[in-house]
């Protein structure tokens, strides 16, 4: 069905308005209440729980209330992560408001006969507050001090029905921008709300397309940045799979504004699931007139096309990823010439982040004041973070700009896992920095994080505790720009593997001070020489570590030891009184080092141990061979 | 009955697939996307086979099909064990696990077990950061692997699969 | 529109978009560089700002400049010189050293590679960062070139040089990261690939990661067998270039020199190559006028450049009929060698050995190519060796090159006339031919030899020529880049000639792949073009059909030109190649 009017977009929302009728009310019906209503049964389908089975749950759910004969009056759903991955896979239930928690499958039974007949909420399903012991069924914790703007949607309409998107006020902002204003409108409503790229650089959006609307040309390009490569990050590939639509309408007012009639996604190959629901979204826009000839009975034409990365990190970069669409090896050239002067085929191309596109609907349907009127000084609106690591609470979160790393980790995250102290939260992945507690009351906005050292990046906020050795993490890092390096310049090509082998060495015992000295020194340069992002921040997990965890470096270079015990060769093999003289690790030493009678306490010759590990794979006894 | 007709030559197949796209050299990406799909892997030959009927050189898709970590030159195993090695899963013991894996599989990171059931490889970040460490086998994401023995019976259940029926 | 900045506190005043480098340069300020090239007349500029180190510091960025290829902008303040550009463009050469052999001592590029002359210059004198170093295996499949990738330095020029200027494509940077490399395609060795070696890309390579087979060792040693009858044959665009060897200027005419250091050498015939050129232009010119009258296939093709030969057999097998099957002019001097001169002279073919000093580095792989000889072991040509390697020989036999006293070359192969001169440049073939198309068809004296419209760096260079009453459409085309162009055409239908000049590399034979090297500086080709054209008109006879020798060979030897004799001695065939 195309839509040749506004009109008749808004009477399809009006229409649909049913579907989205009882979810998220906001004066919740007690579940006794709810059982005669029909009812939503949202199962989450965000990656975790995806993984953690809840295809399986949903499927369970269906059949189970099937044969009770309740599929008419309960409809399941698989919608978007809800974010509070760390207990997936997660359910929730309206209109009556209930959270479930790591639902599994012989839980399915008991939420129907329970929840949905009875009409009592399932007790031990519901978040448990560690520390009160308190029990949540909506409100939990993990979502105080949230807003959701760019995940509006996510996890909360079913992302494979386009009509839900309309329900949700979905394309209304395009057709405002269609009906109503004229590109300058549109750029100055972006610029005044103070949307800065969620891409990782920060740069304002409404500029961005300002630039490349002046460029002289007959064609322009809108691409968006769906290639996520940051590792243990994961906003972008949500919002993909929780609410296409949004991603795609923000394409089409950016591509209204800037003069473009075409646009790309460049997706990542590694996310099939995204994939999909972009098919699936490109194809209904297009059946209902929102993509292509005449949008909406304007005289805008636009369409948009897929493109996959085959595996590359650098074709984030916006250069590279332009020359990876065009058939290209995807290495970055320098800039100037912008991209939004000279980009795709030499044609002005603006290129926006999935989570930048997605903010720009709400920005105009609710203004740019509203917008502006969320965040700090210069960072407006709020952030997506994809909160992993060594907190309680794993997860997606999304806060207002300024909101400190403290809120984020102890609050929403729940704290430290397994009671252990935090010592570092690490954001902006390898081009980023790791920031030490001293820091975690630093409220987060672009400036802020680049002053201690670090850079938002694209959201990706690992938290590390006392078990974490920075000299290894570091390494982690290097060893994935040395990966991910294009190849093209010398700072990073050579560079970067220059900088990892002398952290190897470090953490192999064998660094010097001078070892110290040239990774600061080298570091730097690399910074100050590099053709694209990637070089000049590859050197930052380095030079971020060493200026706040320099003792953990000099303990590895002076005491030859890892203060974290991780670095393998560092650590010291004992054997302890647990071991039961079984003589296996005596028999496998490769040093000979290992003495003692059967059926008595082994004793390891600390002199001549090769810290090679073998002994402690081969007990079998817990706790007899511990290392330190 | 046989009927080897209707099995379609996977070449004719890919030219097939190459005549549909609007424009082609600047498809490259895709095509080999798509090539990998029909053949599992990139061989040389098939590499010539796309550059002469896309008319670029050679060199220039070996060129791109080496420098994506997605493409592979070589025949995988049956089933792709892919160990996540971002940074969630690298604070949760990633490493531990591909050791492990390495270890129970008898090969390294970027090989492929003799039996051809196997190929070991590392992606980075699934968005199951949750389940940390995660590893994947084939489209199937398996989490919170910490234990040899719970990775030892789910390699064994893919080995089970695979033996012949008595 | 210009702008102003300064550099080092010198204001200047340069047009927008310049680059730093070049705008520096206008103030006599050298910013040093590695990867970037700019061979405007060539077609090819290489600005993949790759090896840093041509780095600036740009007053209000973050991080240094690559002056290669960042514009300038009104108001921009440039320092060129301050220590942390200084230590950055140091650390890049330290950090490309820590992953090259230092093996310059024994390098064929020592005393000429950019990479070692830049850690000269920047004081390089410890290498901070080692670590591991890049290990690949040296290619020496080709008869032509000598591949050594572990002293790539990824500046991607000959990628450059080999994608867009020749469009051939043999190269491309494979690999990622610290594991990129230049290379083949499926790391195919080079003489599997389409490659034309035509040399240009060892002509940019600025080290010694691309270069000729050295075929020095196999001269001398001919030349120390006292049984052998050691011929040498020079091509014209080597007596404009060999001088730069020996520190002369560009475009020096160094031809009496060279034809004494080669008797010095111990040569004991010194032909010209020249003299085969006039026999060229004699079959050509009679080939052409066979397909006139019998309706052959126009346009004729000149086919006297091996890489552009080996080209069309890769890139365009359909075509096979339409280049002309005349020899290359040395190979045609080789077999006269063995059959014409060893008959007069009554010397055992056999015991002949042809040494070919060319500009260009295909030929060694043409000499070798097997229908090019008279039986199977007897190849017309036995060794090529370039302008480079001769120089090298001169200098290692202690030869005070500038010092020597003219020679002329050896009779009677070693005559010429000024059209067989300016085979050295780009539309000299050409010229030359119609300098005797036209007498021969006209039956009238040509009164102005010099055919302006064919000269010059232009790409390709067209003419409509009226001889007796019919208007000859030609073309000139150097570069293989631009040949492709003009065949598609052919191919589509959509020009016509009746004959075009085609040179592979950009200038022609005086910008070969085995010529001293230009550095990125065209000015030199440009010198050695207008040495040609002055060495042409030097010569009393510039016209092929007048030179005596010619004439006394056909008379006393092969008869009719594209006769009988002619095509089983001066003609050749061609091969369907596939394209990799
Ligand atoms: C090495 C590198 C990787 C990048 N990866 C991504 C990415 O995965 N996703 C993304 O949106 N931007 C990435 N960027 C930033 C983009 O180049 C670009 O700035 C961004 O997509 C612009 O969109 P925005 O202004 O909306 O943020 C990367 C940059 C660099 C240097
Ligand atoms: S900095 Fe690294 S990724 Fe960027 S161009 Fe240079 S080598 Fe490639
Ligand atoms: S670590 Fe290795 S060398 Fe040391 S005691 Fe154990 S087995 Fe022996
Ligand atoms: S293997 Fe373990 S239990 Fe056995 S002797 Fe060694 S330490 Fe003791
Ligand atoms: S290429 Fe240059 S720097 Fe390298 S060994 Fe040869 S002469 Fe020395
Ligand atoms: S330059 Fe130095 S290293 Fe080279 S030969 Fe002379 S003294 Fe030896
Ligand atoms: S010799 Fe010529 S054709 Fe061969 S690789 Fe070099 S530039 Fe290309
Ligand atoms: S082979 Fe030579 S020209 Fe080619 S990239 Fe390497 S150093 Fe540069
Ligand atoms: S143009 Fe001359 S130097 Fe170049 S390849 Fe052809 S014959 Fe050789
Ligand atoms: S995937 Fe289910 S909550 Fe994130
Ligand atoms: S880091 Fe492993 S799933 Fe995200
Ligand atoms: S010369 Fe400028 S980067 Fe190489």
């Amino acid at each position: 069905m195309k839509l040749t009017s506004i009109n008749e977009l808004n009477a399809l929302k009006t229409q649909n308005r049913v579907l989205l009728e009882n979810r998220r009310l906001t004066h919740p019906v007690t579940t006794k209440d709810a059982l005669g209503m029909p009812r939503n049964v949202l199962v989450c389908g965000g990656p975790g729980c995806h993984s953690s089975g809840s295809p399986k749950i949903a499927e369970l759910l269906e059949e189970e209330l099937n044969r009770r004969g309740l599929s008419e009056q309960v409809k399941v759903f698989q919608p978007g992560c809800f974010g509070f991955c760390e207990k997936g896979p997660m359910i929730e239930i309206h209109p009556d408001n209930t959270t479930y928690c790591e639902v599994s499958a012989p839980d399915v039974a008991v939420i129907v006969e329970e929840h949905l007949i009875q009409g009592n909420q399932v007790e031990r399903l519901l978040f448990m507050e560690p520390s009160t012991k308190k029990r949540f069924a909506a409100d939990l914790p993990f979502y105080q001090g949230q807003l959701r703007i760019a995940l509006r949607n996510v996890g909360y309409i079913a992302p494979e029905n386009i009509l839900e998107y309309i329900a949700a006020d979905g394309y209304q902002a395009l057709a405002s921008v269609l009906l109503n204003k004229n590109s300058l409108e549109v750029i100055d409503t972006i610029k005044k709300s103070g949307l800065r790229g969620r891409g990782g650089g920060g740069f304002p959006t409404g500029l961005k397309w300002e630039l490349t609307r002046k460029s002289e040309a007959k064609q322009r390009y809108i691409i968006c940045n769906a290639d996520e490569g940051d590792p243990g990050a994961f906003m972008d590939r949500s919002i993909l799979e929780g609410d296409p639509h949004s991603v795609l309408e923000g394409m089409l007012i950016a591509g209204s504004a800037i003069g473009a009639s075409h646009g790309f996604i460049y997706v990542r190959a590694e996310y099939p699931a995204a994939i999909r629901r972009l098919q699936i979204a490109i194809g209904q826009a297009r059946d209902y007139g929102l993509l292509g000839k005449g949008i909406l009975g304007s005289d805008f034409c636009f369409d948009i096309e897929l493109k996959y990365g085959a595996g590359a990190f650098v074709c984030g970069e916006e250069t590279s990823l332009m020359h990876s669409i065009e058939g290209a090896r995807g290495e970055p050239s320098v800039k100037p010439p912008f991209p939004a002067e000279k980009g795709l085929w030499g044609k002005p191309t603006c290129v926006n982040n999935v989570e930048t596109l997605a903010n720009v609907p709400p920005i105009i349907l609710k203004g740019a004041d509203w917008f502006a009127s969320i965040g700090t000084e210069k960072s407006k609106g709020t952030k997506v973070f994809a909160l992993a690591g060594k907190v309680q609470n794993v997860g997606l979160v999304e806060v207002p700009m300024g909101t400190t790393l403290r809120q984020i980790i102890f609050n929403m995250g729940g704290g430290i896992k397994r009671h252990k102290t935090f010592k570092a939260a690490q954001t902006g992945g390898p081009s980023g920095g790791c920031i030490p507690s001293k820091y975690l009351d630093t409220p987060i906005d672009y400036e802020s994080l680049a002053a201690i050292g670090s850079m938002m990046g694209s959201g990706g906020l690992i938290v590390m505790d006392e078990s974490d050795c920075m000299v290894n993490i570091a390494k982690f890092f290097l060893e994935f720009s040395v990966d991910e390096s294009c190849g093209r310049c010398t700072a990073c090509r050579v560079g970067t593997k220059r900088l990892h082998e002398i952290l190897t060495k470090i953490t192999e015992g064998k660094g010097t001070l001078d070892d110290l000295d040239k990774l600061e020194k080298l570091g730097k340069i690399i910074k100050d020489t590099s053709l694209c992002g990637l070089g000049q921040t590859a050197p930052n997990p380095i030079l971020s570590t060493i200026k706040y965890f320099r003792d953990e470096y000099l303990a590895h270079i002076l005491d030859k030891t890892c203060p974290a015990g991780v670095c393998k060769s560092l650590l010291k093999y004992h054997i302890t009184e647990n071991c039961i003289g079984c003589t296996l690790c005596a028999k496998k030493c490769p040093a000979n080092c290992i003495t003692g009678t059967a059926k008595e306490r082994h004793v390891i010759d600390e002199e001549r141990c090769l810290n090679c590990g073998a002994c402690m794979e081969q007990c079998r006894v817990t706790g007899a061979i511990i290392h330190h | 009955m046989c009927d080897n007709a209707s099995i379609k030559d996977p070449y004719r197949q890919l030219d097939e697939y190459i005549d549909t796209l609007p424009y082609k050299k600047e498809n490259l990406i895709g095509i080999l996307h798509q090539a990998q799909e029909l053949f599992g892997y990139l061989p040389d030959k098939l590499q010539w086979h796309i550059a002469q009927k896309l008319d670029i050189p050679s060199a220039k898709v070996y060129g791109v099909v080496s420098f994506y970590s997605f493409f592979t030159m070589k025949p995988r195993g049956k089933h792709v064990i892919n160990v996540c090695m971002g940074t969630a899963c690298f604070v949760r013991g990633a490493e531990k696990l591909q050791a492990e894996l390495e270890k129970q599989l008898g090969i390294k990171t970027g090989q492929t077990t003799e039996d051809n059931l196997f190929s070991l490889d590392s992606l980075r970040c699934i968005g199951a950061c949750g389940l940390a460490p995660v590893m994947m086998i084939d489209g199937k994401v398996y989490g919170r692997l910490h234990e040899p023995e719970e990775i030892r019976q789910i390699l064994e259940k893919y080995r089970l699969e695979a033996m012949p029926e008595a | 529109m210009d702008i102003q900045l300064t550099i080092n506190d010198i204001p200047l005043s340069v047009p927008e978009g310049m680059s730093i480098l070049d705008a520096a340069r206008t103030v006599n300020i050298d910013i040093p560089t590695l990867c970037y090239l700019n061979l405007h007349e060539m077609n090819m500029n290489n600005h993949i700002a790759s090896c840093r180190v041509c780095v600036v510091e740009v007053e209000g960025r973050r991080n240094l400049a690559p002056a290669c290829s960042t514009p300038v902008f009104s108001g921009m303040i440039v320092k060129t010189d301050t220590p942390r550009a200084i230590q950055g463009r140091r650390t890049m050469v330290e950090l490309l050293l820590s992953d090259h052999p230092k093996s310059c001592l024994t390098c064929s590029k020592n005393l000429d590679c950019d990479l070692q002359a830049l850690a000269a210059d920047l004081g390089v004198r410890n290498i901070s960062y080692e670590g591991e170093e890049s290990e690949y295996e040296i290619d020496k499949s080709s008869l032509a070139i000598i591949r050594d990738p572990n002293k790539c330095i990824r500046c991607r020029r000959c990628e450059t040089m080999c994608n867009e200027v020749q469009t051939v494509g043999v190269f491309s940077a494979v690999g990622r990261g610290f594991e990129t490399v230049v290379k083949t395609a499926f790391d195919l060795p080079q003489h599997d690939t389409s490659c034309t070696f035509c040399g240009q890309c060892v002509a940019v390579c600025p080290t010694g990661a691309l270069m000729e087979l050295d075929q020095v060792d196999k001269v001398w040693k001919a030349l120390s067998d006292p049984t052998r009858f050691v011929v040498v044959q020079t091509a014209p665009a080597v007596r404009v270039a060999l001088g730069e060897g020996f520190g002369l200027e560009p475009g020096t005419i160094v031809t009496g020199k060279m034809v004494a250091a080669l008797r010095r050498l111990g040569f004991d015939r010194v032909f010209d190559t020249d003299f085969a050129a006039d026999v060229t232009i004699m079959e050509e010119a009679s080939e052409l006028v066979h397909r006139l009258k019998h309706g052959g296939r126009l346009p004729i093709l000149t086919s006297c450049c091996p890489a552009w030969v080996k080209f069309f057999e890769h890139q365009f097998p359909d075509l096979l009929d339409i280049p002309s099957t005349c020899k290359s002019p040395h190979q045609m001097l080789g077999v006269l060698t063995k059959s014409y001169y060893a008959k007069t002279y009554g010397i055992d073919p056999q015991k002949i050995t042809v040494v070919s000093i060319m500009p260009c580095i295909a030929k060694k792989y043409e000499a070798a190519r097997p229908e090019l000889g008279q039986d199977s072991v007897t190849p017309d040509v036995d060794i090529v060796i370039t302008t480079r390697e001769l120089a090298r020989m001169i200098r290692e036999a202690g030869i005070h090159f500038t010092n020597l006293k003219d020679e002329e070359f050896d009779h009677p192969l070693g005559e010429s006339t000024g059209a067989a001169v300016i085979f050295g440049t780009t539309g000299g073939v050409l010229e030359a031919a119609l300098r005797t198309a036209y007498e021969v068809l006209t039956g009238e004296t040509l009164e102005k030899v010099e055919f302006e419209a064919l000269r010059g760096m232009d790409g390709i260079k067209e003419a409509v020529i009226p001889i007796a009453g019919r208007d000859f459409r030609v073309a000139v085309t150097h570069g293989l880049g631009h040949a492709r162009y003009i065949l598609e055409k052919i191919q589509t239908g959509e020009a016509h000639y009746d004959a075009i000049e085609i040179m592979a590399c950009p200038g022609g034979c005086i910008g070969g792949g085995g010529q001293p090297y230009h550095h990125g500086n065209v000015e030199i080709l440009k010198a050695r073009a207008n040495a040609i054209y002055q060495e042409d008109r030097s010569k009393p006879l510039r016209k092929s059909h007048e030179n005596p020798a010619v004439l006394a060979l056909y008379k006393d030897f092969i008869g009719e030109p594209y006769g009988e004799k002619a095509h089983e001695l001066l003609h050749t065939s061609y091969t369907q190649r596939k394209k990799i």
